[in-house]
């Protein structure tokens, strides 16, 4: 789970770790109201979306006068912002961030994250700040740091002086002031289960502070339950609202740009299938994982979701039942067709658990667009025929 | 032959009075799985199963001699369920639970790996050796005996892949899942060279998928340790970069853990590489001749 810039600073000032004074706002009056609160003289309006690149695509921009907070509020709220991240669609600007202007002296990168290879969490530093990381990375890769730190000895002084001396730090009390910087940031990043935090970038001031002019923030899903204050940071609004309903029926799904709507049970099987299809030359319209305790109504919702979606030409229904067995999945998809107009092939391969009892019910259910496959390869072919009409 | 366990392993049950923890125990008893007791507190003294239910797993060990113990804790226990496995003796402990959050799986790894305990998942299917001890989730019936090894990190794709084996007229020695979180126990450079040292394994199938690079470690230890014929395909060929495809850890970041640069490592370690799952029997009979 992702939060917005606001929420990251919410958080990174409860404890402790210095950022810029700042107020969300929804309206433009408010704006101005914030951008009074705050006192100036300098603002900067940011759009608050879940996506990186903003300031690029003119969704962060600076005032030097409330007329000014005024003007770039009305420009920014309600504008649809694409960057790099959002997909040429774009994402609709809902809030702002209204902040203090910051005296910047220069700018770092900072960021921890997850590394799975050596399974602990990696603070990860360059004096390239404002940059794409991944540029930095593939092209001068020398100039990235990267400090590993085990939770079970926690943050070490250590850990702070191959920072600071990585970061060519050479003043005792700018050393001092990251160090302090990295050391509360890693507190708050196992804390509160962060998957990963990223400022960028991180600014040192005139007087050698340094400040998070930007955060960003994304969270262990698994670890939300423990977590009521971060797990009501989400904004939905900022979500695949097919994804989101999806999952409420405890449906894993992710849209894609082909013709043929899968439904499988479990994830490897399912991009498995997607990357079957391709081969067969067809395009998979969605990653659908039904989950293992798919019943009539959870295949119901799928076909429903699939459906919603006005170029999917063909669903593949594919089922290896394991824990899942495949008469609950025959009766699914019959109560489907009773509930939601299928109105396009349905090619069933079940396999596993009860799947001939399976074939037995969709036999005996006389569904006209019903195609039974045998196996994978079968079903992918028959589907891919499908959806070119043939 | 096979590996990690056989039909002497003795088995204990973390969760076992669970909803889930006692449907899949009975499916493992049944199967012929060596399950000697459960592990729930507050239960200890009761009979489960037709076995005794212990109250810690440091009396269940003492009491039974189990090596193994299969978790089905609910997620928000997982990582003080293998910490315990771990400190009372237990040699391998198999996470079936799905959703255990990733800093208690580095704590408890970390720990297991202190303690001498072999991890395997979360978010597994189990392990099985064929016609002898299944520890898991999967369908025991389609697991037939055979001299194929298998690693994968799905658990529908160890059925699909281990369905192609038997019906291309080969089976199973043991077939492993390793689950699709970012951070699971044994892995396929662990489970590698055990096929490799199995007699009766005469081909591996390893199946991967997009996240990480597990794949592109073991690529690297193919070419220098492994003798035996390898198949693999890696699922997420057409996954959209940045998206989580179901699996916590199944996720493109930036240009990093495609499909394709694992393929491409795998194929220059001289991996029969297949493009769909469809396709792995036939490999296996091109391999094994």
């Amino acid at each position: 789970m992702n939060i917005h810039e606001y929420q990251a600073k919410q958080i990174f000032q409860k404890y402790g770790v210095p950022t810029p004074k700042g107020i969300m706002v929804e309206s433009v009056d408010a704006a101005v109201e914030a951008a009074k609160e705050l006192g100036g003289p300098i603002w900067v309006v940011k759009a608050q979306i879940h996506a990186g690149g903003r300031g690029l695509g003119g969704g962060v921009k600076l005032a030097k006068s409330l007329d000014e907070v005024r003007e770039l509020a009305d420009e920014i709220l309600g504008m649809t912002l694409v960057t790099h991240q959002t997909g040429p669609e774009g994402k609709l600007v809902q809030k702002l961030y209204i902040e203090d202007g910051a005296d910047i002296k220069d700018e770092f990168y900072l960021s921890v994250v997850l590394d799975r290879k050596l399974e602990m969490p990696l603070i990860m530093a360059s004096t390239e700040g404002g940059m794409n990381i991944e540029d930095v990375a593939e092209n001068t890769p020398e100039k990235i740091i990267t400090v590993p730190v085990d939770p079970a000895i926690g943050f070490q002084g250590f850990h702070g002086r191959e920072l600071a001396f990585g970061l060519g730090i050479s003043d005792k009390g700018e050393q001092k002031n990251i160090i302090s910087f990295a050391q509360k940031l890693f507190k708050l990043y196992m804390e509160n289960d962060a998957e990963m935090i990223e400022i960028n970038p991180l600014v040192r001031t005139g007087s050698g502070e340094f400040i998070a002019l930007d955060g960003k923030m994304g969270f262990d899903n698994s670890a939300l339950g423990r977590q009521p204050e971060i797990a009501a940071m989400r904004d939905l609004t900022e979500e695949d609202p097919d994804e989101v309903e999806a999952a409420e029926y405890g449906l894993s799904y992710v849209a894609l740009d082909g013709e043929i709507g899968c439904m499988v049970n479990g994830a490897g099987l399912a991009m498995g299938t997607m990357d079957t299809i391709n081969y067969m030359g067809g395009t998979p319209a969605n990653f659908l994982d039904v989950g293992g305790s798919a019943n009539a109504e959870t295949v119901a919702k799928g076909f429903e979701i699939i459906l919603k979606n006005p170029k999917v030409k063909a669903i593949f229904v594919n089922i290896f039942g394991g824990i899942v067995r495949c008469d609950r999945i025959a009766n699914g998809i019959i109560e489907a067709t009773k509930i939601t107009d299928v109105n396009v092939p349905v090619i069933v391969r079940l396999d596993g658990t009860n799947a001939p009892e399976a074939s037995e019910i969709l036999n005996n259910a006389n569904i006209s667009n019903l195609i039974v496959a045998s196996d994978l390869g079968d079903g992918a072919a028959k589907a891919v025929a499908a959806a070119k009409g043939e | 032959m096979s590996i990690l366990v056989n039909k002497d392993t003795k088995i204990i049950v973390q969760g076992f009075t669970g909803k889930e923890g006692s449907f899949h125990a009975e499916q493992c008893i049944d199967y012929g799985t060596n399950i000697v007791g459960g592990v729930t507190p507050n239960k200890g003294g009761q009979t489960h199963l037709g076995k005794p239910v212990f109250n810690t797993v440091s009396d269940a060990v003492k009491t039974t001699g189990a090596t193994v113990s299969m978790i089905f804790v609910p997620p928000a226990f997982v990582g003080d369920a293998v910490m315990e496995a771990a400190e009372a003796g237990i040699e391998l402990a198999v996470i079936i639970t799905e959703g255990a959050p990733v800093k208690d799986m580095q704590m408890a790894k970390a720990h297991a790996t202190k303690h001498g305990m072999k991890t395997l998942g979360p978010n597994c299917p189990g392990v099985i050796t064929a016609e002898e001890c299944k520890i898991g989730i999967m369908p025991g019936m389609i697991f037939k005996k055979g001299n194929v090894g298998l690693i994968s990190k799905s658990g529908t794709l160890t059925y699909e892949g281990t369905n192609q084996v038997v019906q291309a007229g080969y089976g199973i020695t043991t077939a492993v899942g390793i689950g699709g979180d970012p951070i699971i126990g044994l892995s396929y450079n662990q489970l590698l060279p055990m096929f490799e040292a199995d007699p009766d394994t005469e081909c591996i199938v390893m199946i991967g998928e997009i996240g990480g690079d597990l794949e592109i470690q073991a690529a690297k230890l193919i070419k220098e340790q492994i003798t035996k014929p390898v198949v693999a395909f890696i699922a997420g060929q057409t996954a959209p970069k940045g998206k989580t495809m179901g699996h916590a850890g199944a996720i493109v970041s930036g240009s990093a853990g495609t499909a394709k640069e694992k393929m491409e490592a795998l194929e220059a370690a001289g991996v029969k590489v297949v493009v769909s799952p469809a396709e792995i029997g036939k490999a296996v009979k091109e391999v094994l001749g």
